[in-house]
């Protein structure tokens, strides 16, 4: 208590507002970036329970939904044009506005100065400037919603020239649409402001002893991603940028000369569709291990602190994650297989897609290694890092399929697909993010979630997410095209209608599942039980030398010096089966 | 050692979660084997060797599913503890990383090139002699199928001439136009090579032949020659795979394949009269 009294007493004037809202202390900020992520998820899964129920019982009437959304519903049946954009603003909003700004906005701006033993980020008023466009771009996508004509219908990757053509194309795709770009600018602009403080704090501002090799995962995960984000985002910004001058300014970066939109002959020349698939890929391929790879740190940081066991082949960790970001620069083609692009460039894309397999296989194979010989502590924590393991594989291998070109003519717009990428990189990282949650949630308020209600989230999450993209994997198979608003249009889909109806049901217990989390992680902020240590999880590194909430300025009057690795757990011939980074060598045995 | 202290204690969350693992195994090896709901009828030569890629990536990663989750489950279950024993302390097996990596490598390597040979196969083959070749083209929610009719020769087309009674723009004044067919069904010949070449007229589409496991983008500024090669005689079902606007899910049309070369042309001269009379 002592320490905490010595830091805030830096700041006695801050009152409410400066101190939990327009605040630049980074603990503040990741949990504001957390706490709009979740509420973004909430708007995101409720869209999708929407398409679920379409799906399931295509054409039926909902007097009830037809009350509620008049012009969705006319006629209480929804109409095709609003479940596409159920389609398109799903998919943007989980994978920008929860997944990336969870991860890296959220862990990221907690994590990154308490566990490298610094007092804030390097650029602590561009960090806050960063939430604040994010939160602005947040608004701007939900607004998309309830403008004239509605959301976008072109799917989360806005697929040109239907995305640059303006409302000619389709309702949503004027002013809707327009929203969409605006709101994907400010988010990268967010992102880049974020990713250049992440890089700069980690690179320049780690406590005294803390070498590159003694970063816990997650901080290695985080600094790796931030890269990818730097290098990544300005391709999607400038791509954003070149489709608005297609759609008002009479550009044709995305058009080609002859296309003809109701009958009407466009003025366009010159431009090219794929392009946009190409700037789009370059950055979305990227942005796909942007969410994944935090997961993959944390979830390894968790993992190794309940096994009581250092992780398994630290330095082959690193370099995995390196060599995946690496490679995910010149993987993106395999999203174009059937896209018109070159197939020379298709058998190229295939090979490099397939190697990114071989360090995601090293790491697999790691987590294994690291549960090897453990002595697994079971919290909610613990559960989810090792349930993200299994989705991770089971999504991993089903993109073999997929990178395999051939394969992927058959497979590719199939709901094999839409199974794949949901397991990958939106379950995996969603069951990492709630690991971290849970973990690191007594650092965040200073009290515990509950832990029964935590494990009830658990096995229900993890049935759940089984039951609902498993059977996907079947539905791809039989050929069952994604973005469709009514499966039983086509004869062969007609023995999928079972198959979907499961599907559905089981994403509505999923759903309700996760109310348990959100009423838990409320409820626990006031009235949780209380963490009376610093160090509840008996954890090594340094985020759990500060106090439960930590202070401003984090550490006390002085900042702490690591003497060893993230990762002594049950050392030989030491006093506790953790060692903490702070202590000296030696000094363990006392 | 790896035991560290004795050995570890089996909890009821570590035989729950083998136990989901085991459940995993079983109803997804279940899918695979029993093959409840499978692929659409084959009905295509190119179909059968993408069918064989499927196969042996399904082989690989089948193995490598049932492996890594059992493994997980049996270690998750094995390897608990009530709080206070410790683990082993050893985190390092370089011999065992370079075996999963030359392994892994190998394995993913076989993959590319049996891939490979299948996509060369489709892509980088010239189309024989006698081939048939349609040209398929998209639009906002349509499919159309241009023909070249008898003199094997298509007409001219022209953005300019399209209206609501010219869907492509065939410029009829062009003597190769004559005997041109334009129709939303699609009839081909049964083990006679079609050559499709695609176009879109306004957004993307994507040309999707389940049976035939055909899929190829129509892109509007771009035209795409992939061919097949159709197996059986029926009538099949076309869709649209790549999202193009609100009626997307029902840019659907037919592919018929005739019997014979007989059949193929005597159905052309039936529409063009049908056309004509029109």
């Amino acid at each position: 208590m002592q320490v905490q009294h010595a830091t805030e007493h830096a700041h006695p004037q801050l009152g409410f507002w400066r101190k939990y809202v327009f605040s630049t202390d980074h603990k503040i900020i990741g949990i504001q970036y957390m706490i709009t992520a979740m509420a973004m998820a909430v708007v995101g899964g409720l869209l999708s329970m929407l398409m679920r129920l379409q799906l399931a019982w295509p054409s039926q009437a909902w007097p009830a939904l037809g009350k509620i959304f008049p012009v969705a519903f006319a006629g209480n049946v929804m109409e095709p044009s609003f479940y596409v954009s159920l389609v398109t603003m799903h998919g943007t909003i989980m994978v920008f506005f929860l997944f990336t700004a969870v991860l890296t906005g959220g862990f990221g701006n907690f994590l990154i100065p308490l566990q490298i033993g610094a007092r804030d980020m390097a650029f602590p008023f561009l960090n806050a400037l960063s939430y604040w466009v994010f939160l602005l771009s947040c608004i701007v996508i939900i607004a998309a919603l309830f403008v004239a004509g509605g959301a976008p219908l072109g799917g989360w990757t806005a697929y040109a020239p239907l995305s640059a053509v303006g409302d000619a194309s389709g309702p949503g795709e004027g002013a809707g649409m327009t929203l969409w770009i605006t709101a994907l600018g400010l988010f990268t602009v967010s992102g880049l402001m974020g990713g250049l403080n992440y890089v700069t704090t980690i690179l320049t501002m780690r406590t005294k002893g803390l070498s590159m090799m003694r970063l816990p995962l997650t901080q290695w995960s985080l600094l790796i991603t931030a890269v990818l984000g730097l290098l990544a985002f300005p391709v999607l910004l400038a791509a954003a940028i070149l489709l608005t001058f297609d759609r008002v300014g009479g550009t044709s970066f995305f058009i080609p000369s002859g296309i003809i939109m109701n009958n009407r002959l466009l003025g366009n020349s010159g431009g090219h569709p794929l392009l946009w698939q190409h700037l789009f890929w370059f950055f979305g391929h990227p942005e796909v291990y942007i969410v994944i790879l935090p997961a993959m740190g944390m979830a390894s940081d968790i993992l190794s602190t309940f096994c009581r066991k250092p992780i398994f082949s630290y330095k082959m960790m690193v370099y995995s994650m390196v060599s995946i970001a690496g490679l995910s620069f010149i993987v993106w083609g395999h999203h174009m297989f059937v896209s018109g692009m070159s197939p020379f460039l298709g058998s190229v894309f295939t090979m490099t897609t397939l190697v990114i397999a071989v360090p995601s296989a090293v790491k697999t194979f790691n987590w294994l290694g690291t549960i090897w010989g453990a002595r697994i502590r079971f919290t909610t924590a613990s559960l989810f890092a090792i349930g993200f393991i299994s989705v991770f594989v089971s999504g991993g291998l089903s993109g073999i399929f997929l990178g395999s070109s051939a394969a992927d003519i058959y497979l590719q717009d199939t709901y094999f697909v839409v199974a794949h990428f949901h397991l990958v990189m939106a379950i995996a990282p969603l069951f990492a993010a709630f690991a971290g949650i849970y973990y690191w949630f007594p650092k965040m308020f200073g009290r515990f979630m509950n832990e029964m209600l935590g494990k009830l989230h658990f096995w229900g999450s993890l049935i759940g997410v089984y039951a609902v993209f498993f059977p996907m994997h079947i539905l791809g198979i039989t050929g069952h095209m994604r973005r469709i608003y009514d499966p039983l249009f086509y004869d062969f889909l007609k023995p999928d209608k079972n198959i979907n109806i499961f599907v559905s049901v089981s994403a509505f217990c999923l759903a309700t599942v996760q109310v348990v989390f959100l009423l838990n992680f409320i409820i626990s902020i006031f009235a949780g039980k209380r963490v009376k240590e610093n160090n509840p999880w008996q954890a090594t590194t340094l985020e759990w030398e500060t106090p439960c909430p930590t202070g401003h300025g984090n550490f006390g009057d002085e900042l702490p010096v690591v003497h060893r690795w993230a990762f002594d757990y049950s050392v030989p011939g030491a006093k506790h089966d953790f060692v903490p980074q702070t202590v000296p060598p030696g000094a363990e045995k006392v | 050692m790896a035991d560290g202290n004795g050995p570890g204690r089996i909890t009821i969350a570590g035989l729950a979660f083998a136990f989901l693992m085991l459940v995993l195994i079983i109803v997804s090896v279940w899918l695979f084997i029993a093959r409840p709901w499978w692929f659409p009828q084959l009905a295509s030569v190119r179909g059968g060797d993408i069918d064989g890629v499927f196969s042996a990536v399904l082989i690989v990663t089948g193995i490598a599913f049932v492996g890594v989750q059992g493994v997980l489950g049996y270690f998750v279950a094995r390897y608990g503890s009530r709080g206070t024993e410790r683990a082993g302390y050893w985190h390092d097996n370089p011999k065992a990383e370079a075996g999963l990596l030359i392994g892994t490598a190998v394995i993913m390597t076989i993959l590319v090139f049996m891939g490979q040979r299948v996509w060369a196969s489709i892509y980088f083959t010239d189309a024989p002699p006698g081939t048939l070749e349609v040209q398929a083209t998209g639009q906002q929610f349509q499919w159309y199928f241009h023909y070249a009719g008898p003199d094997g020769v298509f007409g001219r087309t022209d953005a300019k001439l399209i209206s609501d009674s010219n869907t492509l723009g065939l410029d009829r004044k062009d003597p190769a136009s004559k005997d041109d067919l334009i129709t939303p069904e699609m009839h081909v010949v049964v083990d006679k090579p079609v050559k499709v070449r695609l176009r879109s007229k306004d957004v993307i589409h994507s040309f999707f032949l389940p049976n035939m496991r055909y899929k190829q983008d129509a892109v509007p500024g771009m035209s795409i020659q992939v061919g097949f090669t159709p197996t059986k005689t029926g009538k099949f079902e076309i869709a649209c795979a790549e999202l193009c606007g609100n009626g997307h899910y029902r840019m659907r049309a037919f592919l018929t394949v005739e019997k014979s070369e007989q059949d193929l042309n005597n159905w052309i001269k039936e529409q063009l009269a049908q056309q004509a009379g029109n």
